[in-house]
């Protein structure tokens, strides 16, 4: 994977949020995602806000979404417990396993060794962003349903998400070549050969489309 | 990946099969009833889930692998604004005793395992679980959490422990030993030490034999010694490997009306229910189990567990709902794993091959908790598979102060196959017989026994087409092809085939089936089986709309959470699932027949067997007097009783009865127990051919082709069946080809406790055009023929690996699984196994 080019300042240092204005902000801006039946983070709790907490935007799946994120806060905390998107699965939090990946200006990533405050003003794609808005799902979508590929589909929407990737720059591999192109993954159910059915599958109909 | 260079391999012949000749849904690949949510990533598994002022909950593990806590200062912890809740063993209820099926009562074990304790009996085990408005503020407060341990003697490796002098692992003793009968079979824990003399063998290399107090026999093992044309005798050690599901086991609890309400990953949405409760000390019908998606079992999430009981007691507590998060770490600890068996075989052969005599020897690690059976479990998939003249198996299951163990797919057979197959590739080179040939010669048939003899009389088989698997096989790998090859060396590069037998249990009987005919004309099947991705929730009631000889189309499965009434069902272990689960459907199928023939008797006039059923319509032999599905289903709710399941079938199990009740008013409501005949018992084979590639120079091998070939009675749903078959198949060969786990045996400290340390194969470690294949030949012993595959492939795919890296390399370069690539090497350079024999977690 490719590494995440550095975060591009928009804001300079004398633009720092105080608590004042970080509260105004949320007063503000209304369309901030709470946390609030979902309180992961600790500020509110302790009544402080450190200079890290800041309001950003992010482009999730070809929406704008305004959230506030710690500066320690990973990606796929904050599409999975801020912005509700589970479809990204937490496997092992430490990218090993590959369940989290997700697509960042169409390159995949594992989420969880992301940090969100990087990909501010950045394209991300989740799973639940794959399909078209008429619910008609994404070729790789459509090749796993058609090959009944994965059992437990844990692991599913990280492998969707890298191949998808993958297939964007490559669009015509040879079967190891597509297995290389998710070799990122963990399937613990170890059903690569209908994965790779599938996904072969997928392939085949993103070049039909 | 391997690069075949000019060494290149015959590749197997693609499948051509077509399966379900004759059915219309049986056989067949269709698209079910879970995929689009899970590729759309709208499925919810249990931490996807969130309710209104839900905390969260933390553990505090112990550091130590055996201890007594003696004081726990709790004080500036629950000062720290947003803590909710600290829990501690002194807060976790007695579990209760249980009563089986039969309705014998199974008391609590006093050296069971609790969800939190006060003796942690491993590094890791749970001590405290902290509750508080969100997972950072638990953190913060487990650091202000003191403990005052006093530190107790710990053994981690069970050879160690049966040294005279040896530690025990727990004040009581180290081994489970099982009373003698009248006594319930409920192992206890006692102190065995074996000799010095008995450990004489050790520094020979070869594992010792002291008492052990498992032990059966069948035949004269001495006779076929006596007889034998080859006599080898070997130790051999298989890998303590953890389940690692990419789900860990998190779980969300909160309280409604004195229910308790749980969401959470399981092998059987049913039997969890009954678990839970035993687990709480609470009534079964106080709890809601909600798992419509599981990311994983393989044997570690059978039941419940300490993950589900200490949410749902913070949430009573504190009368919010709690969700407790596992992280990788936790799920290595809590999470079970295989117990890592070292066995030693004394075969003796005659010149064809034939197993004449058999002495095996074992001994299970069977970690912190439960008794594991495995070695002897073990012995009698070998008795069974191997067909030995005689036989005699002694085992011995040690606790240690490492993780609970539990079973894993294939408990026992795995490592007895893995012990065993080695020896018979042995066998083989030194009589200079085939390898397919001495599997021939030893290959189970029909109604093969298995086991000890008990009474004169030994168990067996309902059926077994191994023979014509192997066979099959062989052709299709192009096994003489690649055996008679030469050379077998080019440059560094070594090539090396091996095969083997495979089986395991392949279903139990005896479960309900239930289903809702609605006023809609739908047919709703009810599925109590954990959905894991084999597709058995859904897959097995195929079986019953065929029978009713309905289309697909208009059935509905109803799973995943039992305030939706679930029948009694089997825990999706030890693979009974489609073998138990088709037959409940046949029979709730064939119920429904009856039940729509009477409607419409009663309806139109004449007797119920003046009707037909058939494509959704009750119609009269002679023509005229027809009712559709729907019609039948609004007569039935105006007929009430037996109809609208205001009364349940009295033959089905007190649950299933609930459930009826449940749905009374909604259709014609049809229960019923499997009561078809069943002579023998259910097992399913796989003969497995695998070929390698080794490079000589650095030790590093490749699996170049993989082929499974089953017999699974009848093929009910080939693609959910061909991802079993592969996926189990690569599932043992993790244990050929690198899983174990490593310990610091000083501090008996676990160092391999993620993927990067312990690491599953990847889609790069196995050939990616394996291939598998299917007999489908019914099984005469129940009615669809289907049984069950999770399980049988398991052992084939390690065994078959290790005899193809020995084809390479030879029988004296490793002693133990994995086979990593220093070990081939060492041992290659040195000309003898390099590996330390025996020691423990290596």
């Amino acid at each position: 994977m490719s590494e995440i080019p550095e975060l591009r300042v928009t804001e300079g240092n004398a633009k720092k949020v105080t608590r004042r204005k970080f509260i105004l902000g949320v007063i503000a801006s209304g369309g901030v995602v709470a946390a609030a039946n979902y309180r992961l983070i600790s500020s509110a709790v302790h009544g402080q806000m450190s200079s890290g907490d800041r309001l950003i935007t992010i482009n999730v799946n070809g929406m704008q979404r305004r959230v506030d994120v710690m500066k320690q806060e990973t990606l796929a905390w904050t599409l999975r417990y801020k912005l509700g998107l589970t479809g990204t699965k937490l496997g092992c939090d430490r990218a090993e396993c590959g369940a989290c990946t997700v697509l960042i200006d169409d390159v995949p990533h594992y989420s969880c060794s992301v940090l969100t405050h990087t990909v501010r003003g950045r394209k991300v794609t989740t799973i639940e962003g794959l399909a078209a808005s008429d619910g008609k799902l994404h070729p790789v979508q459509q090749g796993v349903v058609d090959v009944q590929g994965f059992q437990c589909a844990f692991c599913m929407s990280g492998f969707v998400m890298s191949a998808v990737g993958f297939l964007k720059q490559n669009p015509n591999p040879t079967r190891t070549q597509l297995a290389h192109g998710v070799s990122g993954n963990l399937c613990r159910c170890q059903d690569y050969n209908k994965i790779l059915d599938a996904l072969e599958r997928g392939a085949e109909y993103m070049r039909r489309a | 990946m391997a690069e075949n260079g000019n060494n290149k391999a015959p590749k197997p012949k693609p499948s051509e099969r077509v399966y379900g000749k004759g059915y219309k849904l049986i056989g067949k690949n269709y698209q079910t009833a879970d995929m689009l949510a899970k590729v759309t990533g709208k499925a919810k598994y249990a931490e996807d889930f969130r309710a209104e002022g839900m905390l969260f909950c933390r553990l505090v593990l112990s550091p130590y692998p055996h201890a007594r806590i003696k004081k726990i200062h709790t004080d500036d912890a629950m000062a720290i604004p947003g803590v909710k809740a600290i829990l501690t063993a002194d807060d976790i209820p007695a579990p209760a005793d249980s009563m089986n099926d039969n309705g014998t009562v199974i008391k609590a074990s006093k050296w069971g395992e609790t969800a939190l304790t006060n003796e942690p009996m491993y590094q890791g085990e749970p001590i405290i679980a902290v509750a508080a408005v969100d997972e950072l503020t638990c953190a913060e407060a487990i650091e202000k959490i003191k403990i005052d341990f006093e530190e107790l003697p710990f053994v981690i490796d069970p050879l160690e422990s049966l040294r005279p002098g040896g530690a025990n692992p727990h004040a009581d003793g180290n081994v489970w030993v099982r009373p003698e009968p009248p006594n319930p079979p409920i192992p206890e824990l006692k102190e065995v030490k074996w000799t010095s003399e008995d450990f004489a063998d050790y520094e020979k290399g070869n594992l010792p034999m002291g008492h052990a107090p498992d032990t059966w026999a069948f035949g004269d093992i001495d006779a076929g010694f006596k007889n034998a044309a080859l006599i080898l005798d070997e130790t051999f050690i298989t890998p303590d490997v953890s389940h690692q599901c990419l789900e860990t086991r998190t779980a969300m609890a909160y309280w409604q009306n004195g229910k308790l309400f749980l969401h959470s990953g399981t092998q059987s949405t049913y039997q969890t229910r009954p678990a839970i409760a035993k687990w709480m000390n609470i009534p079964v019908d106080d709890i809601v189990f909600i798992s419509e998606y599981t990311g994983g079992g393989f044997g570690s999430k059978i039941t419940g567990g300490l993950s589900m009981i200490i949410p749902a007691l913070l949430s009573k507590k504190l009368n919010a709902p709690v969700m407790m998060r596992i992280s990788r770490e936790e799920e290595h600890a809590i999470g079970r794993a295989r117990p890592s068996v070292i066995g030693r075989m004394k075969i003796g052969f005659g010149k064809d091959g034939r197993i004449l005599a058999l002495d095996m020897f074992t001994v299970t690690n069977s970690g912190a908790y439960d008794a594991q059976g495995d070695g002897a479990s073990g012995a009698r998939i070998v008795s069974l598979l191997y067909q030995p003249q005689a036989m005699r198996q002694r085992a011995i299951s040690v606790m240690t102060n490492t993780p609970a163990r539990s079973a894993q797919s294939a408990p026992g057979g795995m490592q007895g196959i893995a012990i065993i197959e080695p020896i018979l590739a042995k066998a083989a080179r030194k009589l200079g017989l085939d390898q397919v040939d001495i599997r021939r010669v030893n290959c189970p048939e029909g109604k093969a026994k298995f086991g000890a003899e008990v009474k004169g009389k030994r168990g067996y088989a309902t059926s077994c087409f191994l023979k014509e698997a192997l066979d099959r096989g062989a052709e299709q790998f192009r096994w003489k092809e690649r055996a008679a090859r030469n050379p077998k060396r080019i440059g560094t590069k070594v090539r090396g085939v091996g095969v083997s037998l495979s089986c395991y249990v392949g279903g139990s009987i005896g479960f309900d089936g239930l289903l809702v005919i609605t006023p809609q004309g739908r047919v709703q099947f009810q599925s109590g089986i954990g959905n894991l991705g084999t597709e058995a929730v859904i897959d097995v009631h195929r079986a019953g709309a065929e029978r009713l000889g309905i289309p697909w189309e208009i059935c509905d499965i109803v799973w995943g959470d039992t305030s939706k009434h679930v029948p009694y069902t089997c825990a999706s272990g030890g693979s009974q699932t489609t073998h138990a689960m088709t037959r409940a459907s046949y029979a709730v199928a064939d119920e429904a027949i009856l039940r729509l023939k009477e409607i419409a008797a009663k309806t139109h006039g004449g007797k119920p067997e003046d009707y037909n059923v058939a494509n959704g319509h009750v119609s009269h032999k002679g023509g005229g007097g027809g009712m559709t599905f729907a019609e039948a289903a609004q007569r039935a709710i105006v007929l009430g009783g037996i109809y609208d399941g205001h009364e349940a079938n009295p033959e089905v199990n007190k649950m299933t009865k609930a459930s009826v009740t449940g749905l009374a008013g909604q259709g014609l409501v049809v229960s019923a127990k499997d009561k078809f005949p069943h002579d023998g018992n259910s097992f399913s084979y796989v003969a497995a051919f695998a070929e390698v590639e080794v490079d000589v120079e650095t030790g590093k091998y490749f699996i170049t082709d993989f082929l499974a070939y089953a017999d699974v009675g009848t093929v009910l749903h080939p693609a959910a069946l061909g991802g079993q078959i592969l996926g189990r198949t690569t599932l043992g060969i993790a244990h050929a080809i690198g899983q174990k786990w490593v310990y610091d045996p000083h501090y008996g400290a676990p160092v391999a406790r993620r993927f990067y340390s312990n690491k599953p194969p990847t889609i790069l470690d196995v050939p990616n055009d394996m291939q598998w294949e299917a007999l489908d030949i019914p099984d005469p012993e129940t009615p669809v023929g289907a049984r069950g595959i999770g399980e049988p492939p398991v052992g084939g795919g390690c065994a078959a690996i290790l005899n193809a890296l020995a084809d390479a390399v030879g029988d004296e370069i490793f002693r133990r699984a994995p086979v990593n690539a220093d070990t081939i090497l060492a041992s290659l350079e040195a000309g003898r196994p390099m590996q330390h024999p025996l020691m423990a977690h290596i």
